[in-house]
């Protein structure tokens, strides 16, 4: 590990050292972080998989309706009967905080409607239209869930990715480069010491020499 | 906050009975397009098809960091075609370093 490019005085070696306290108490901070937002990554993601299989299937399945629905209607006639929403809903967003990650909450709240279940009339629809729409109106809380966890994750993995990129820039490099610098200027301050005081003594026996 | 889907007309209409915007796009361009406007126009969610989404990955890559929209593949009528598993795999192997339950 090279060493840093800085003048091998005392002043240096104080802040150096103050620098190695200061990269090794983040370091262990950083690695705690990183520990502990993998745990609740590991906890997120496996509801994650699970609920995206089970969306999957579920607007698969109302999908498939809806195709069947459009076969037995006129594209005008299906465009039609869905201007009209049959199900109002509102959402809530809020910011959860994960480990100083922002992440989004979302809640989702029905609202009353006031009409019976199927917003269109009987006469230009099909059965299967009122089989796909109510498909689709079960789907939507566990597709709303999923984009929430879903989000949630992706923006978990990022942060955790980033924090053990800066813990182990700090373990790999910063650290050891710092130790290595603080050995460096402690080494040349020694030197300089015992090159200082075998000058002395050599002057001492001049000195004593020209005496006698 | 509104919630949004993008995709092939024939996929997605069906949103429309659930009170979701629905925004029928086919071309990269228009999808891009529609993304960028919808981001930037309070929504909440952007369920887009997986059709859809796998023309355009730099543009839902560009809102992974920020926590709204969440711009979600869903399988369109065509069935899956993995794209949000593999999101999930990508999401598993970027924060733990390795795929640890996608082998069988």
């Amino acid at each position: 590990m090279a060493v840093l490019r800085v003048n091998p005085t005392r002043m240096e070696l104080t802040r150096l050292k103050k620098r190695l306290a200061v990269a090794v108490r983040g370091h262990k901070l950083l690695k705690d972080k990183r520990d502990e937002m993998v745990r609740r990554f590991m906890e997120l993601i496996k509801g994650n998989k699970r609920l995206r299989e089970s969306v999957e299937a579920e607007l698969g399945v109302a999908l498939r309706s809806f195709l069947g629905a459009s076969l037995t209607m006129s594209p005008e006639d299906m465009e039609v009967a869905l201007l009209y929403p049959s199900k109002r809903f509102k959402v809530h967003v809020a910011k959860n905080n994960i480990m100083s990650v922002d992440v989004p909450k979302i809640e989702y709240e029905e609202l009353e409607s006031n009409h019976s279940t199927y917003p269109y009339g009987m006469i230009n629809t099909t059965g299967e239209m009122d089989v796909a729409v109510d498909r689709l109106a079960e789907a939507l809380p566990g597709l709303i869930r999923l984009a929430e966890l879903e989000k949630t994750c992706n923006m978990l993995a990022d942060e955790i990715e980033k924090t053990r990129r800066r813990v182990n820039a700090l373990e790999y490099v910063m650290i050891p480069q710092l130790e290595e610098t603080i050995r460096y200027i402690t080494m040349k301050l020694d030197e300089n010491e015992r090159g200082n005081l075998t000058r002395l003594m050599k002057m001492k026996e001049l000195m004593k020499q020209a005496e006698g | 906050m509104k919630i949004g889907v993008i995709g092939d007309r024939q996929s997605v209409q069906g949103f429309a009975a659930l009170s979701i915007d629905v925004y029928p796009a086919t071309s990269e361009r228009n999808i891009k397009r529609l993304i960028n406007t919808l981001a930037k126009d309070r929504y909440a969610i952007i369920f887009i098809t997986e059709q859809a989404a796998s023309l355009v990955p730099e543009t839902i890559e560009k809102y992974n960091t920020s926590p709204f929209p969440a711009i979600i593949p869903i399988p369109g009528n065509q069935g899956s075609m993995g794209v949000g598993q593999e999101t999930i795999r990508r999401n598993v192997e970027k924060a733990i370093g390795t795929n640890i339950f996608f082998d069988e």
